[in-house]
């Protein structure tokens, strides 16, 4: 059987996809499809509908879509992307998300980086409602036999040789008991969260661990110096609570006082996009006037907002920033600060969605294919959904269902192992990035390696090596990447870093050239 | 403050309560963080000084979007990552769901809710009807999180008694309120037989919601539409 791992967004559209040509699928995940990350996404997502009398069109969601990205996503790629955006929303719709409408019309808002609106949502509950409508959807193919479900298991190593993937292993996590599955193996499990627990706006599951493992593997990384970080991010009870770019997208304003006054700083640097500049340039300018001292404290006032707002289409988002900080935010502007959100660094695909191993794929946040040196607000629903649909539209039956149980070998890694690794990461991949950072980060690193680890413990520490490398090379200043001892952007640097595993790591930058892995 | 957790071992049948000395300075603390703290101690120890084993329990979202983190607090489900230890004083017990098989510590295995909803043929057969007047019940109804809580105090629910409780009822009302006119006869014999009989509509259910999902206004809808056969194209 083709072998799904993951169950959120882009593992659900890839089985899915594949039921409708009747091919079937294992679909294994951790927990099930309603505790996946995607559930939590909010705003929205994009697709030029044109059904705002703005004149947006395909080839303009592809423009921002590159320019967004720092000219560092493949053109062949994001076409494909972007002009099959509007179809997916429809579809979607056809499954019953109920997008907000208005005259038999679905409406769409701004969001950062994009001149038209055109981001769909439901309020702020995007994620929740396409995933249920998905979830339900896969029910009909489950019943069906097409899908064969195994939540609650841990997918913690491939069968790999030669280059080629021939199946999986996998714990039962209620009963201990560990299986192999064979066949083609799709990847789905997510942005790289684990690598910075506690402090990213995403899900605990999303461990990164089996990633790094098949690092060790010899599957190739690219662009792992890519990292988002959200402008409005509250930090939470053990964790990153975010404040969906919605909140912009419907007027909300950065705010600052500036010698005691208020500043509307975003609005003043950047006349054109205002508050509306995309994720990378926002984060950015609120760490310099974080750094500025007659600057106090970093705001989101959204009390100028159309009062309909609150009851309608923002009202989740009241209700959910009452309770946690205790602030009416159509009252009063609110604290905010930049927070790790996303990972457009991942696994390298081609347009076909194949990694450089034969019968391995990858879809979803997991893999580095759309959003390039900083992923726009609403496109990565898309490109889950899109990921899924491409692979799902591609492979052939595999007729081996056989299930059979192994060796549990399976390597716990212990949580403050994990953080000693965050703490690490993290003072060396801030927002604002140089030489003497990374440098020291990567000696403690080296320092870890040589102590006798674990495979697991040693599996996470070459991957966070990787990340640091990856920032490290990249001497230049793109998208999420700001080095402030390469503040430029090098054109000779407009380039994949591909990263790979053979005793050492290796960095090499390939050209873009419509994504050939192999 | 004193945590007293009731505590089983993966594929054994005892359980044993454990209690730990905690503190913490951070009035917004979860449930959920306060786990996660102790499981970050290495040589985590009891109260008594007893070397502990790491306590297991479900999580992702850690901000109430994925009912992962469902137990019992005090005696009542609630979403751990929800519930703020400064609510419960200087004691503090944690149990896990008593209506679902026991898999280890706070963990159940909350698999019925989905096989329940397999059963039911839970999902549209044709295109759904959307629009404008309709959004807001799906919405409401897509909201449910799976989690449980609702089937721990429903005094209907019994694991295949064939009542489904509220977790199956929510994901069907989105359902019927969509569906084509042609799918109403099969989902409304669904709807009958494995919500509408069993449910005594005591509502207690709706109290305890970690959602707050306002599920009378979608059983009033579900029962106009099912029940009544007041289908209404738009
Ligand atoms: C708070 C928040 C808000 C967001 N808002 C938006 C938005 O408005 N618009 C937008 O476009 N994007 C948004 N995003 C980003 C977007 O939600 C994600 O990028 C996208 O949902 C990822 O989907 P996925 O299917 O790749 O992975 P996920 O949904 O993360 O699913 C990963 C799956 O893999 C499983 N898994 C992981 N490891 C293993 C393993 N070893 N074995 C078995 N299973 C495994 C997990 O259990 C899970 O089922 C948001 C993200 C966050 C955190
Ligand atoms: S109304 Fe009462 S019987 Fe019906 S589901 Fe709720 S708690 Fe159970
Ligand atoms: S109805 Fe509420 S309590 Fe019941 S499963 Fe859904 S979210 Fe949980
Ligand atoms: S961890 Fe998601 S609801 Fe608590």
């Amino acid at each position: 059987m083709i072998n799904i791992v993951g169950s959120g967004l882009a593992g659900l559209s890839a089985a899915i996809n594949l039921a409708y040509r009747n091919i079937s699928c294992n679909l294994i995940s951790v927990q099930e499809s309603n505790r996946a990350q995607s559930v939590m996404a909010e705003g929205g997502i994009n697709a030029a509908l044109n059904t705002m009398g703005e004149d947006d069109d395909i080839s303009l969601h592809f423009e921002d879509t590159l320019k967004g990205g720092a000219y560092l996503g493949e053109e062949s790629a994001i076409r494909g992307l972007t002009e099959n955006a509007v179809d997916i929303v429809y579809w979607l719709k056809s499954l019953g998300v109920p997008f907000e409408s208005k005259d038999g019309k679905i409406v769409l808002r701004n969001f950062g980086g994009q001149k038209k609106k055109r981001t769909a949502y439901v309020k702020s509950s995007t994620g929740k409602m396409l995933m249920n409508a998905l979830i339900d959807e896969a029910r009909k193919y489950e019943v069906k036999g097409l899908i064969r479900r195994f939540d609650h298991h841990e997918v913690y190593d491939l069968l790999i040789g030669n280059s080629s993937c021939r199946g999986l292993k996998m714990r039962d996590l209620y009963t201990d008991k560990a299986y192999e599955l064979y066949g083609p193996v799709v990847l789905c499990t997510g942005g790289l969260t684990g690598m910075f627990p506690g402090l990213t706006t995403g899900s605990r599951d999303n461990s990164g661990l089996l990633l790094s493992k098949l690092f060790l593997r010899g599957l190739e990384l690219a662009n792992l110096e890519m990292i988002q970080y959200h402008p409005t991010t509250i930090n939470i009870s053990g964790k990153r609570l975010l404040v969906s770019e919605a909140a912009r997208g419907e007027g909300g304003r950065f705010l600052t006082y500036r010698n005691g006054e208020p500043y509307y700083f975003m609005e003043d640097l950047y006349p054109e996009l205002k508050n509306l500049v995309t994720r990378d340039v926002a984060s950015r300018t609120i760490y310099k006037i974080m750094n500025d001292d007659s600057c106090k404290g970093i705001y989101l006032d959204m009390t100028g907002i159309d009062k309909s707002a609150w009851t309608g289409r923002l009202s989740d988002m009241r209700e959910e920033l009452l309770d946690y900080i205790k602030v009416d935010i159509a009252e009063k502007p609110f604290a905010i600060e930049p927070g790790i959100h996303y990972f457009m660094g991942g696994i390298r695909v081609d347009n076909d969605h194949r990694t450089n191993i034969d019968n391995l794929y990858a879809a979803g946040e997991c893999a580095c294919k759309y959003h390039g040196a900083n992923r726009l607000g609403g496109n990565s629903l898309l490109g889950a959904i899109y990921g899924g649909k491409v692979i799902g539209s591609r492979l052939v039956q595999d007729d081996n269902n056989e299930l059979k149980e192994t060796d549990n070998d399976y390597q716990k890694l212990n949580d403050s192992y994990s953080e000693k690794i965050r703490d690490i990461l993290l003072s060396g991949l801030g927002i604002v990035r140089n030489k003497d950072g990374i440098s020291d980060a990567i000696e403690k690193i080296n320092q870890l390696l040589m102590e006798n680890l674990k495979e697991v413990q040693f599996a996470k520490t070459v991957l966070a090596k990787a990340m640091l490398v990856s920032a490290l090379d990249r001497k230049e200043s793109r998208g999420a990447h700001y080095r402030e001892d390469y503040p430029e952007t090098d054109e000779s640097f407009r380039k994949t870093a591909v990263a790979s595993y053979d005793g050492d790591i290796r960095i090499e930058y390939v050209d873009l050239d419509g994504g050939k892995a192999r | 403050m004193i945590v007293e957790i009731l505590r089983h071992k993966k594929n054994e049948d005892k359980s044993y309560v454990q209690k730990f000395e905690y503190q913490y300075d951070d009035e917004k603390q979860t449930v959920a963080t306060m786990l996660n703290n102790l499981n970050l101690i290495d040589d985590l120890k009891d109260i008594d000084g007893n070397p502990a084993d790491k306590i297991a329990f479900k999580q992702s979202c850690l901000q109430k979007k994925c009912g992962a983190c469902a137990m019992l607090i005090n005696g009542k489900p609630g979403l751990a990552c929800a519930r703020r230890l400064a609510d419960y004083g200087d004691h503090i017990r944690l149990e896990p769901l008593k209506k679902f098989p026991l898999v280890e510590d706070l963990i159940v295995d909350r698999g019925i809710m989905s096989e329940n909803l397999k059963m039911m043929e839970v999902y549209l057969k044709g295109e759904a009807l959307v629009n404008e007047k309709r959004n807001e019940l799906s919405y409401e109804a897509s909201r449910c999180l799976q989690c449980g809580c609702c089937l721990e105090v429903c005094p209907n629910y019994m694991a295949n008694n064939g009542f489904t409780g509220m977790a199956g009822a929510m994901p069907l009302s989105r359902i019927i309120n969509e569906l084509n006119k042609s799918d109403l006869k099969e989902v409304s014999k669904t709807y009958n037989r494995y919500v509408y009989e069993g449910c005594g509509k005591s509502l207690a259910c709706v109290d305890i919601c970690p959602a707050g999902i306002k599920i009378e206004d979608l059983l009033v809808n579900s029962n106009a539409i099912a029940i009544w056969k007041r289908y209404i194209k738009d």
